[in-house]
């Protein structure tokens, strides 16, 4: 038996090789990008690594970045769910062209997606003009930064929940139903609890990629200082302008923020994953509490 | 409370799960929908507990019509095949969740619920385990943690699906017992679905058989398992062997073997339906209805199984007593002929496709 | 109800979660797409043509595409390697090297940009030890193919992964027991057994890649008609308010890719039908 696996497997010489090799190929494409950002942050000195975050500029950029994050995340967070509700619960024509049409934002260019506000919202267009009659600037403004970055981070929560309620079926929800529950009671009580866990990814996804948006926000924000710099385009104008402690200060929050949503992402699988583990153990532990109990009926 | 069923069809696509079916389930009534799969009989369960809609025909709940009530006011207790437990939530949750989502006005208190669902836990008999997770429990508690989840909200039917579907074969056994005594207890009006056709016939107090979205026939176990209404039934309810023949002027002949049957029309082809241990061998050929050459023997229990060997290669299944067979001292080989003790007679070409 | 033809349901919510599915999917999708498809129409054949008889137009379409492939390709082997290594042996590290995976996915293009740009410029931490070989990486289409490999990354690795997870090793061992050599298991019974997902993987990468912008623009240098990627000339076009050139450009990309995936998807459901893999 042993044997036969032994011979089975790869020699110990092709193993070692193939493990080195992917060690080899993640480390010069993972890990070396990362040690980068901290070493040319960090080239000249802790103190002019917190001068360069401390600086106005870049202060304006990170509020402006959380801002559009924060109204971004909520809004996609809210249509995700509405989607994979939808989708997930529900027999309908068009169903199968709303599942396309959700994953389009991630089958375009984030500048053709910049470029098709800038068509939409613009001064030329009919839509834009209008808006701009009556005050409301999209296109080089906020909203626009907004608008883009819900765009796309759209896909994002809808992706994670429709297969997971899908795999998870509608009974439960059937059940509190007979039970007497209202729709919101069902939604909140049952639904809710079984889909945290790929609702917190989705959001930890969305935030991400939100935060770190750079080709279609480029397009829409017309680079107006102080106004609409998000922090990965006030990394390029300092890149540009040679600043690159500064560039390079500012990318290692980026980075901070990536490295803590593969730790959550991790978390949360690591937590799903421990779930079940446990169920089994208290099951472990039933089964001897039901011995007690049969001896106890007995006596 | 009584249900009463008038007309019901639905169609999934070009499927008929339903076609025009009528029932009535009286008060306090424990009834069987009985069926193959595909039959219609989830479907028509679903359709009184209001989880289905249909395209045509009325559900009524002591004599009110409930066709448009929603599920959630119809007041009905349904355990689905699965259970569909919470799984976020421990078994006490679980059964007091049905209490706990009433609006604030008949909402019960705390300690009420407490008490509400320790006592009906303690009737399921897993009090001990209300502070475990559905994850935790084997198929049958979690089978009753569903049951008492059901009754915790004081519904006036009890619908169940396929209640001992997913329980293996000892479990099931225990549970059906178990459940009948809980009727029995409750007196609640309650239908469960189910394709085994010995579960059906132990447990409830009437049976509904049902085939392609109609029903087959309806009535207590006895009288469906003695008395078929349809070869469908017949074939359903257990091992059956076939016999062709003829029917002229209420006689049934098959070859020499003649026998007198009411109330079935005159057919040039008929076919009698003989249970196995509804055979008695012989070695007299003497007013047999066939003969045949025992092929097989199985002696293993009380009964023994013969399987002979006609002319034509047709095989017939006889169930001897064990006395009676040691008394004929039969081996295999012989040369043995079979009589019916009682019988069920159809035209040939009714329709018993299952 | 009707104009939807939905089967009924007696859980709630549909009209209110299609409503408001339909509204944001209109409001931040299609509305913009339909901006887009309305500009296009409007410009005519002239302005069309016009664009892309610009050589350096075409040039930067052909760069972002093979670039874009090239990385796919490069993907393809080592997601491959990596997913093997990474589901099938136990080392030190391993699980670290699986939640750093999706480090692509999570890190903002543009901090990628320059932290590849920072490895590979010629006085970078590689770049140097790379000039005296006379290989030059960034500011070359070798950086962009570079910056393209990062981000396609973890494409095929997670489709290929659950894959061969579920791949059974008996499977393999009853190849084996047939007589089959560690060689002909690999290519007769994994990889078509693997092909589907890894398809699957490098079209996601290559649609990825053909599009992408942050990442590149440090790394690439923008040398016209050398290492110019075509989203670039999109916002080039739109800086000098040339709206019709960067919607000609950006509308002949959407139909490349499109036609790509469109290849893809039936070269996919003809393999996976070969190898009778349900999909």
């Amino acid at each position: 038996m042993v044997e036969r696996q032994l011979s089975n497997r790869e020699g110990r010489a092709t193993r070692g090789l193939l493990i080195l090799l992917a060690i080899l190929f993640l480390a010069l494409f993972l890990l070396l990008p990362l040690y980068v950002v901290f070493q040319q942050a960090l080239s000249q000195g802790l103190g002019l690594y917190l001068a360069a975050l401390a600086d106005s500029d870049a202060r304006d950029a990170i509020r402006l970045t959380l801002l559009a994050t924060s109204v971004a995340l909520p809004l996609n967070l809210v249509f995700g769910v509405c989607a994979a509700w939808c989708i997930a619960r529900f027999e309908f024509r068009g169903k199968s062209l709303l599942s396309t049409l959700i994953d389009l934002p991630f089958s375009v260019s984030p500048v053709v997606a910049g470029l098709m506000y800038v068509l939409l919202f613009g001064v030329h267009s009919p839509l834009g003009g209008w808006l701009e009659a009556h005050g409301l600037k999209v296109v080089f403004s906020t909203a626009g930064i907004v608008l883009a970055s819900v765009f796309v981070t759209f896909p994002f929560v809808a992706r994670e929940l429709i297969p997971l309620m899908q795999s998870q079926g509608s009974e439960e929800e059937q059940a509190a139903l007979v039970l007497g529950a209202s729709g919101w009671q069902t939604f909140w009580r049952v639904t809710v609890p079984n889909i945290k866990w790929g609702l917190l990814y989705g959001v930890i996804l969305t935030n991400a990629r939100a935060m770190g948006e750079f080709g279609a926000v480029s397009v829409v924000s017309g680079h107006i200082r102080g106004e609409t710099i998000t922090l990965p385009l006030h990394i390029e104008i300092l890149y540009n302008e040679y600043n690159f402690v500064g560039a390079f200060a500012c990318a290692s929050l980026l980075t901070l923020l990536a490295l803590l949503t593969l730790l959550a992402k991790t978390l949360v699988e690591w937590r799903q994953h421990r779930a079940t583990v446990r169920a089994g153990e208290q099951t472990l532990d039933l089964r001897a509490r039901a011995l007690t109990h049969l001896n106890r009926e007995s006596a | 409370m009584s249900i009463e069923v008038r007309q019901l069809s639905k169609r999934f696509g070009d499927f008929v799960a339903l076609d025009r079916v009528d029932l009535s389930v009286d008060h306090g009534e424990l009834l069987a929908l009985l069926g193959p799969s595909g039959c219609g009989k989830t479907t028509l369960l679903r359709m009184i507990a209001g989880l289905d809609r249909p395209d045509a025909g009325q559900v009524l709940f002591s004599g009110e019509d409930a066709t448009a009530r929603h599920v959630s006011e119809r007041q009905v207790g349904f355990v689905f095949q699965h259970y569909a437990l919470f799984r976020h939530m421990t078994v006490f949750d679980n059964v007091a969740f049905g209490l706990s989502v009433k609006p604030r006005a008949t909402r019960p208190g705390k300690a009420e619920i407490r008490e509400r669902v320790m006592s009906l836990l303690k009737l399921v008999q897993l009090d001990w385990l209300a502070n475990a997770y559905p994850a935790q429990l084997s198929g049958g508690q979690r089978q009753r943690v569903a049951l008492a989840r059901s009754l915790a909200v004081e519904p006036k039917v009890l619908l169940l699906d396929e209640p001992f579907g997913a329980l293996d074969a000892k479990v099931r056994k225990d549970l059906r017992r178990w459940l009948r005594d809980l009727h029995d207890q409750i007196h609640l009006t309650s239908v469960f679905v189910t394709h085994d056709q010995e579960e059906a016939l132990e447990v409830s107090d009437r049976v509904v058989v049902m085939n392609h979205g109609r029903i087959e026939q309806v009535g207590a176990p006895d009288d469906i398992y003695e008395s078929p209404a349809s070869p469908f039934v017949t074939h359903f309810l257990g091992d059956v062997n076939l016999f062709h023949g003829r029917v002229e002027s209420g006689r049934l002949t098959i070859g020499p073997f003649a026998h007198a049957v009411n109330g079935v029309d005159d057919a040039e082809r008929a076919v009698a339906y003989v249970r196995p241990h509804d055979l008695d061998i012989s070695r007299l050929a003497d007013g047999a209805l066939a003969a045949g050459r025992v092929a097989h023997i199985h002696a293993v229990g009380p009964l023994v199984r013969l399987e002979l060997q006609r002319d034509d290669g047709a095989a017939i299944e006889v169930a001897l007593a064990k006395e009676r067979y040691r008394e004929l001292g039969i081996a295999p080989g012989d040369l043995v002929y079979v009589k019916p003790r009682k019988l069920a007679v159809f035209p040939d070409g009714q329709d018993y496709v299952i | 109800m009707s104009l939807l033809n939905r089967q009924y349901s007696m859980l709630p919510g549909f009209r209110l979660a299609f409503g408001v599915s339909l509204f944001w999917l209109g409001l931040i999708v299609l509305l913009p797409f339909a901006a887009l498809i309305v500009s296009t129409a409007g410009m005519g054949w002239g302005a069309f043509a016009h664009t892309l008889a610009d050589g350096r137009v075409l040039a930067s379409i052909r760069l972002s595409f093979a670039t874009s492939l090239c990385a796919a390709l490069i993907n393809s082997a080592f997601g491959l390697l990596v997913a093997w290594v990474l589901v099938r042996y136990s080392f030190p590290g391993r699980r670290l090297f699986d939640a750093m995976i999706d480090l692509p996915f999570a890190l903002p293009t543009a901090v990628a940009g320059i932290a590849l740009t920072g490895l590979y410029a010629p006085s970078g931490l590689i770049g140097q030890w790379l000039e005296p070989l006379g290989l030059k990486v960034a500011f070359t289409p070798l950086g962009i193919v570079v910056a393209l490999t990062f981000i396609g990354l973890p494409f095929v690795v997670r489709t290929v992964e659950p894959v061969l997870q579920g791949l059974e090793k008996e499977w393999e061992e009853a190849a084996s027991c047939l007589g089959a050599s560690r060689w002909q298991i690999a290519r007769r019974v994994l990889l078509p057994t693997l092909l589907p997902s890894l398809l699957t993987g490098a079209a996601l990468a290559f649609a990825r890649g053909a599009g992408e912008y942050g990442s590149v623009i440090f790394i690439a240098g923008n040398i016209p008609r050398v290492s110019e990627i075509a989203p670039l000339i999109i916002v080039a076009k739109l800086d000098q308010y040339d709206l019709h050139g960067a919607t000609a450009v950006a509308v002949v990309m959407l139909a490349i890719s499109f036609v790509c995936l469109l290849l893809i998807n039936a070269l996919q459901w003809r393999v996976a039908r070969r190898h009778g893999v349900g999909r």
